[in-house]
């Protein structure tokens, strides 16, 4: 087991090294010049000082591969510079906005386990009926709906309904409140997006429990527990759910990418000033240095979340392990 | 007894035609799902295709005569904040949707298809080097490394294009290689090797056509998570950009302003994306029941 732990966390390395490569590459394709683009956007002329004082500012004069060296230092001491747009260092930017980021995605994914495990359950167990078949619409329009158009709707449809019933209509707060705080106002204004996001996390979950549980029904020790007559209840939980969630949870792990995804664009639309605006706001704004700093942020999420994954799995499946 | 009688003769005289309808028949019965796909699919496309036969109003023209009015007999779903036949603006933006997402699947998945199995039959380091790759591309969720794209490429149709395409590549290639290393081991590549072919008539005649199944069904997949990318990138203003027609670019501005005031402009255009995607995604889950054999069953 601690072969296979090693092994896993040192192939994280190459593929890290490789996304950073990748990223200052792509931030170096911008068509001229970053400090042209910087200077230009408070619009009339600069001069070449300037433009010479931005280039020594940013290190631009120095060879690309000690450019890239100290971009990955920087990563690994998780300083990613100044933002060209604030001024302000990029790790306080983002800091400031984790923590709303970081409790949507949780209780989004806290709502989608809710939803798809038991509904893909139920899904397997009537297939072909009625049940299954709403269910399965269910997931399939999960996948199909975009998050910030569910968002739009929510919203639409609690300004309407708080309008109708108490007169005046209500909005969710945009101002984040830690939970220990306020939990009432805490969980009005995160509540809302993590349904609209957590919905597709939900709908992917639940395609998946339901095949990997259709499959797990035809397996020889499931018909050998029916033989020896245990009871439907313990063959569905102790039996067959049971394995069936091996599969489910690295699905859990993939679609965090996803959820991350999802949260660029859901913020926008309920307005809150997490990490996902931010990232939105870096790229309209050209913020080169913000950009890609969040861009290997989510990549190192990604890669961790990933790792996680297999190693639960490893640790679930001992077939995984030993091979 | 008389219909009877001259109903079975019909089917005396036409049995392929009574079969066929029959299993046609049988078929809507039996894939409810599929055959719901297959409508709201075609439905896109048609709209699509003849836009400009069906939208009943010009989708670029202002009318400040008829700003924000509600659904009704004038204009059917009704006008956005400037006066812009909604219905026509959808009929357009299924258009660009299916511009984005057919252009982006398509190129995607035969890059990855390409990559994939080229990774697959030459082995050794090149599918090393290549898989690597791939796992550093797969790293990135496909709307922030569009995002990333975007940010330097700018916005529009052919940007957002791009922007979508090269994340799809690698999840094709991955999906491709693992049905590529089987059919590799198979007695008739090694055939055509000893018959001297080439590497790429071996790979685009013997190898291609045999990993087809899990293909049509990655960009199937593909087509639907492109018009969603597609979607969410010109919501948030950096993908498609005014006046071309574009759902969630329509949903962008007014829908959010005058969500109380003037809710069709947020509920229709995303009804579209929904039932657009719904009806790919049932597709490609009838495709994959039916090109998998262990699913065929069930």
């Amino acid at each position: 087991m601690y072969r296979y732990i090693c092994k896993r966390i040192l192939l994280v390395i190459p593929t890290l090294l490789g996304a950073a490569a990748l990223v200052f590459v792509l931030m170096r394709l911008i068509p001229g010049d970053v400090c042209v683009v910087r200077l230009g956007s408070s619009g009339g002329t600069f001069d070449p000082k300037a433009i010479a004082l931005c280039h020594a500012e940013l290190g631009m004069e120095r060879p690309l591969i000690v450019q890239f060296m100290d971009f990955v230092w920087g990563i690994v001491r998780l300083d990613f510079g100044t933002s060209m747009w604030s001024g302000n260092p990029v790790t306080t930017e983002i800091w400031a906005r984790l923590p709303i980021s970081v409790e949507i995605a949780i209780l989004a994914t806290v709502i989608a386990i809710a939803i798809a495990i038991p509904l893909g359950a139920v899904s397997a167990i009537k297939q072909n009926t009625w049940i299954d078949i709403l269910v399965r619409l269910f997931a399939v329009a999960g996948t199909a709906t975009p998050s910030f158009w569910l968002g739009l709707v929510s919203l639409l449809i609690v300004l309407n309904f708080t309008s109708a019933v108490f007169g005046a209509p209500w909005m969710p707060p945009i101002e984040y409140v830690p939970i220990w705080q306020d939990p009432i106002r805490n969980l009005s204004m995160a509540l809302l997006p993590a349904v609209t996001v957590g919905y597709r996390y939900a709908a992917v979950s639940m395609r998946m429990t339901r095949s990997a549980m259709l499959e797990v029904m035809q397996e020889d020790y499931i018909r050998t527990a029916r033989a020896k007559g245990l009871i439907n209840k313990l063959i569905i939980n102790r039996h067959a759910l049971k394995n069936a969630l091996l599969p489910v949870v690295t699905l859990l792990g993939i679609e965090f990418a996803f959820l991350i995804g999802g949260l660029v664009v859901t913020e926008q639309v309920f307005n809150l000033n997490g990490v996902g605006r931010l990232f939105v706001q870096a790229v309209q704004n050209q913020d080169y240095t913000l950009t890609q700093a969040l861009v290997m942020l989510t990549v190192i999420i990604f890669v961790i979340s990933n790792l996680v994954v297999d190693l639960l799995y490893a640790w679930l499946d001992p077939r995984i392990r030993y091979s | 007894m008389v219909t009877t009688t001259a109903q079975r003769l019909a089917d005396d005289i036409s049995p392929k035609r009574a079969t066929a309808t029959r299993r046609l028949l049988a078929f809507f019965k039996s894939e409810f799902l599929a055959t719901l796909g297959i409508v709201l699919v075609l439905v896109m496309g048609i709209t699509g295709i003849f836009a400009e036969w069906i939208a009943p109003y010009n989708p670029r023209a202002n009318d400040f005569a008829a700003m924000m009015e509600a659904p009704g007999w004038a204009h059917p779903l009704g006008t956005d904040q400037f006066g812009r036949d909604l219905l026509s603006r959808i009929i357009y933006g299924a258009r660009t949707a299916m511009i984005v997402g057919l252009s982006s699947a398509l190129v995607g998945g035969t890059c990855g298809l390409v990559l994939g199995v080229g990774s697959a039959y030459f082995g050794g380091r090149t599918d090393l080097i290549l898989q690597r790759i791939f796992d550093v591309l797969m790293a990135f969720p496909l709307i922030i490394l569009a995002l990333a794209v975007v940010a330097i490429f700018g916005t529009g149709v052919e940007n957002v294009i791009i922007a979508i395409t090269i994340p799809l590549i690698p999840r094709c290639a991955r999906v491709v290689r693992s049905s590529a290393l089987a059919i590799r081991e198979l007695p008739y590549v090694d055939a055509a090797r000893a018959l001297g072919f080439g590497h790429l008539r071996i790979i685009l005649v013997h190898m291609v056509p045999n990993v087809m199944a899990p293909f049509l069904i990655m960009v199937t997949a593909f087509v639907g998570q492109a018009i969603l990318a597609e979607a969410s990138l010109s919501y948030l203003g950096l993908g498609v950009q005014e006046p071309v027609p574009a759902w969630g670019l329509m949903l962008q501005g007014g829908a959010e302003e005058f969500a109380t005031s003037a809710p069709w402009i947020a509920i229709f255009p995303g009804l579209a994306i929904v039932l657009s995607v719904l009806g790919i995604n049932l597709i490609g889950d009838a495709l994959r029941d039916h090109l998998d054999p262990k699913l065929r069953k069930r």
